[in-house]
C-alpha cells in the first residue's frame, strides 16, 4: 500500500483542489465497533464521472460514500481501514482536516435538510464559513449555485423566504446548491431522490448530468434504472449473510453492468431476482 | 401463508370433519371472545371516565387556588386598594398607620431573578449545549442523572451552603457591611434553577434532527461552529422556554431568598443592598399575622401577583416550547 507523505493539510486540500477529482480505494474496510460492515473495497473513481453505488439495504454503500468526505467521523465507534487517496493525497492522513476536506467534498443527503434560515442563508452558509464576507461576492455565489442546481427560476424573487417554505423537491435542489456554494470538486449523493416524486427525481437527474461536466459525482441509489440513466460507472456491492461483512462484486462502465454483468450475483440483483 | 389464516384454514378442516369435539373448541373460542370483548369495553369506558375526572381535577384545583386567593384578598382590595398596593412603595404592615406598598417586594424579587438569571442562563446553556454536542454518550448519560438528582435536592440545603461559603466571600471581597445582600440570594437561587435549565435546554438541543447536524459538518463546519450556527438558532425557542420556566422557579423560590437576602423593608436600588422578595414577604409574615386582619388580607392579594406572574411566565414558556415541537413535525 503506498501512502502519500502526509504535508500540512491545507496546502494538501488546496493542491487536489486544483485538478479534477479522483479518489483511489485500496483494500477499504470499515468496521462499527467490532463489527465489519464492509471489508477489502478496491476501486478507482474516475474524475468527472456520475459512479453509482448499488446493492441492497444494508451492503453498505452509505457506510462506504461517507468514508469519502470522512463523515464516519461525525459516528461513535467506526473505524476506517486501507487507503482512500483523493488525487493521491491519503485523506485519512494526521495532516488532513476533515473539516476542510469537507469543503471540498460536498455531500447531498438522502431527506432533504435545509437549515431553518432563509432561502438565501442556506446557501450562503458555506462560503460564509470560508470566510467571504463581501455581500456581491456571496450574491454571485448564491445565485450561481442555485443556478446550477436549477432552482434559481423558481426563487429568484423570493430569496429572503423561509427554507422550510419549499416543497421536497425544491428543498433537496437548495440542499444540492448548498453543497456547490463550496465549490466542491466532488458531490457525495445518498440516495438524494428517495423521498421525492417522479418529476423532481427528473429534475435532480438532469442536474447531476449537467454538473458532472465540472465534477466528480459520487452517487448512492436504490434505483436501478436510475443508475442506469445517469451514471457512467455502476459499483454493486453485496453483503451474502448477517455474518460477513459486505464486499465489492464488481465495478465496471454502467452500460455493461446492466447488459452483460460478469457475476452471477450481480445479475440477479439486477434483473431483480433478490435485494 | 401468514398464521391466522392457516388457524382458520385448520379449524375449518377440523369444522368439515365434523369432530364433536372440535366444534366445541371453536364455539368456546368465539364464546370467549365475545365475553373478553364486552368485558373490554366496560374497563375502557371506566378508564375513560377515570381520566377525564382525574384530568379536571388537575384544572379545577387550578381554578380553586386562583379563586380561592382572590376570595382571601378582597378584603385587601376594599380596604387598601389595588393600586395603592401594586404601586405602593413602603411596607409598613404593623404600624398605626399601616402601609401595605408591594413595590419593595417587587423590586426585591426582580433583583433576585436578574441576578439568578445572569448566574445560570449562560452556564446552563453552554452546559446544555457541551451535553448535547460534544459530550460522549456516556458521560451525557451520567451528567444528566447527577443533574435531575439535583432537581431534588430541597432549596433550603443550597441556602445553608450558601449561608456558610457565599456570604463570608461576599463580605470580604465586595463592599457591602452585611453579605446578606440580594445578590447572594440571586447566585444561589442561579444554582437553584440550574438544572432545570440544563436539563430543558439539553432535551431541545438534541431535538434537533440528526441530519442538521450533517449537512452542516458536510458543509466543512466543525462541531462548536455547528453548535452555534445550526443547532443553537434552530433550537431557540426550546432553549427561551427552558429560561422562562426557570425564571418562574427563580420568581418562585422562598427558602433560599428567606435565609439569605437580607430581608431589608425597603426598596433595594442594586443587588448590592439587602432585599425581600414577595415569596420571603408572605413566608415571613403569614405566622405572626391575625387571621382574618386586612394585613392578613394583603398577604393573600401578594401571593396572587406571585400567583398571576408565575402562571404568566409558565404560560409563556409552554406556548413556546409546544410552537418549537411543532417546528419539526413535518
Amino acid at each position: 500500500m503506498v501512502k502519500t507523505p502526509a504535508t500540512a493539510m491545507t496546502s494538501s486540500v488546496e493542491a487536489v483542489a486544483s485538478k479534477t477529482a479522483s479518489f483511489d480505494l485500496q483494500n477499504v474496510s470499515v468496521s462499527y465497533g467490532s463489527e465489519k460492515a464492509l471489508e477489502g473495497v478496491s476501486f478507482y473513481i474516475e474524475p468527472l464521472k456520475v459512479t453509482a453505488l448499488i446493492g441492497p439495504s444494508g451492503c453498505g454503500k452509505s457506510t462506504l460514500l461517507r468514508c469519502f468526505n470522512r463523515m464516519n467521523d461525525a459516528i461513535d465507534n467506526v473505524s476506517v481501514e486501507g487507503l482512500i487517496a483523493l488525487n493521491g493525497q491519503d485523506i485519512y492522513a494526521k495532516a488532513v482536516d476533515p473539516v476542510s476536506l469537507r469543503m471540498y467534498v460536498g455531500q447531498v443527503f438522502q431527506r432533504p435538510n435545509p437549515f431553518p434560515l432563509s432561502i438565501y442563508d442556506n446557501v450562503a452558509f458555506g462560503p460564509r464559513t470560508q470566510g467571504v464576507r463581501k455581500r456581491d461576492e456571496l450574491d454571485e455565489i448564491v445565485i450561481d449555485s442555485l443556478k446550477k442546481a436549477a432552482l434559481y427560476d423558481e426563487v429568484k424573487n423570493s430569496l429572503k423566504k423561509h427554507a422550510f417554505e419549499l416543497s421536497g423537491g425544491q428543498q433537496q435542489r437548495l440542499c444540492i446548491a448548498r453543497a456547490l456554494a463550496t465549490k466542491p470538486g466532488v458531490l457525495l449523493m445518498d440516495e438524494p431522490c428517495s423521498a421525492l416524486d417522479p418529476i423532481s427525481t427528473g429534475m435532480i437527474e438532469e442536474t447531476v448530468l449537467h454538473l458532472k461536466e465540472s465534477m466528480t459525482i459520487v452517487m448512492v441509489t436504490h434505483n436501478m434504472q436510475q443508475a442506469a440513466r445517469i451514471s457512467d460507472t455502476t459499483a454493486f456491492l453485496l453483503r451474502e449473510s448477517i455474518e460477513e461483512p459486505a464486499t465489492l462484486v464488481e465495478v465496471t462502465d454502467t452500460t455493461t453492468m446492466f447488459t452483460q454483468p460478469n457475476d452471477k450475483r450481480t445479475e440477479n440483483y439486477i434483473t431483480g431476482r433478490f435485494g | 401463508m401468514n398464521k391466522p389464516a392457516k388457524e382458520k384454514t385448520n379449524k375449518v378442516i377440523r369444522f368439515q370433519t365434523g369432530l364433536q369435539e372440535s366444534r366445541r373448541v371453536v364455539s368456546n373460542g368465539l364464546i370467549e371472545k365475545i365475553t373478553t370483548f364486552r368485558n373490554t369495553r366496560a374497563l375502557d369506558s371506566m378508564a375513560t371516565v377515570l381520566i377525564t375526572v382525574f384530568g379536571w381535577t388537575a384544572i379545577f384545583v387550578l381554578i380553586g387556588i386562583a379563586g380561592f386567593l382572590i376570595h382571601s384578598s378582597m378584603r385587601a382590595f376594599d380596604e387598601v386598594g389595588i393600586w395603592s398596593m401594586i404601586a405602593g412603595t413602603d411596607w409598613f404592615p404593623t404600624s398605626s398607620d399601616a402601609r401595605y406598598g408591594f413595590l419593595p417586594a417587587q423590586v426585591g424579587s426582580i433583583w433576585v431573578t436578574i441576578v439568578a438569571l445572569a448566574a445560570c442562563v449562560p452556564i446552563g446553556v453552554l452546559s446544555a449545549v457541551y451535553l448535547s454536542e460534544f459530550a460522549s454518550s456516556r458521560f451525557r448519560e451520567i451528567a444528566k442523572a447527577i443533574i435531575e438528582f439535583m432537581v431534588t435536592i430541597p432549596s433550603v440545603v443550597f441556602g445553608l451552603i450558601g449561608l456558610s461559603v457565599l456570604v463570608p466571600l461576599i463580605r470580604e471581597y465586595l463592599p457591602v457591611d452585611s453579605g446578606l445582600i440580594g445578590l447572594t440570594a440571586g447566585l444561589i437561587v442561579g444554582v437553584v434553577c440550574l438544572p432545570t435549565i440544563i436539563s430543558i435546554s439539553e432535551d431541545a438541543l438534541r431535538s434537533v434532527p440528526r441530519e442538521l447536524r450533517h449537512g452542516s459538518f458536510a458543509l466543512g463546519n466543525t462541531r462548536w461552529q455547528t453548535a452555534y450556527k445550526v443547532i443553537l438558532p434552530a433550537a431557540s425557542s426550546g432553549v427561551f422556554a427552558a429560561v422562562m420556566l426557570g425564571m418562574g422557579r427563580a420568581i418562585g423560590e422562598t427558602m433560599v431568598v428567606l435565609m439569605l437576602a437580607g430581608n431589608a423593608g425597603i426598596i433595594p436600588g442594586s443587588p448590592l443592598e439587602a432585599a425581600r422578595t414577595m415569596t420571603g414577604t408572605i413566608a415571613q409574615e403569614t405566622g405572626e399575622v391575625v387571621r382574618g386582619s386586612v394585613h392578613f388580607a394583603v398577604l393573600f392579594a401578594l401571593g396572587l401577583v406571585l400567583f398571576v406572574s408565575t402562571f404568566i411566565i409558565n404560560l409563556i414558556a409552554d406556548m413556546v416550547l409546544e410552537r418549537s415541537r411543532k417546528k419539526w413535525r413535518r
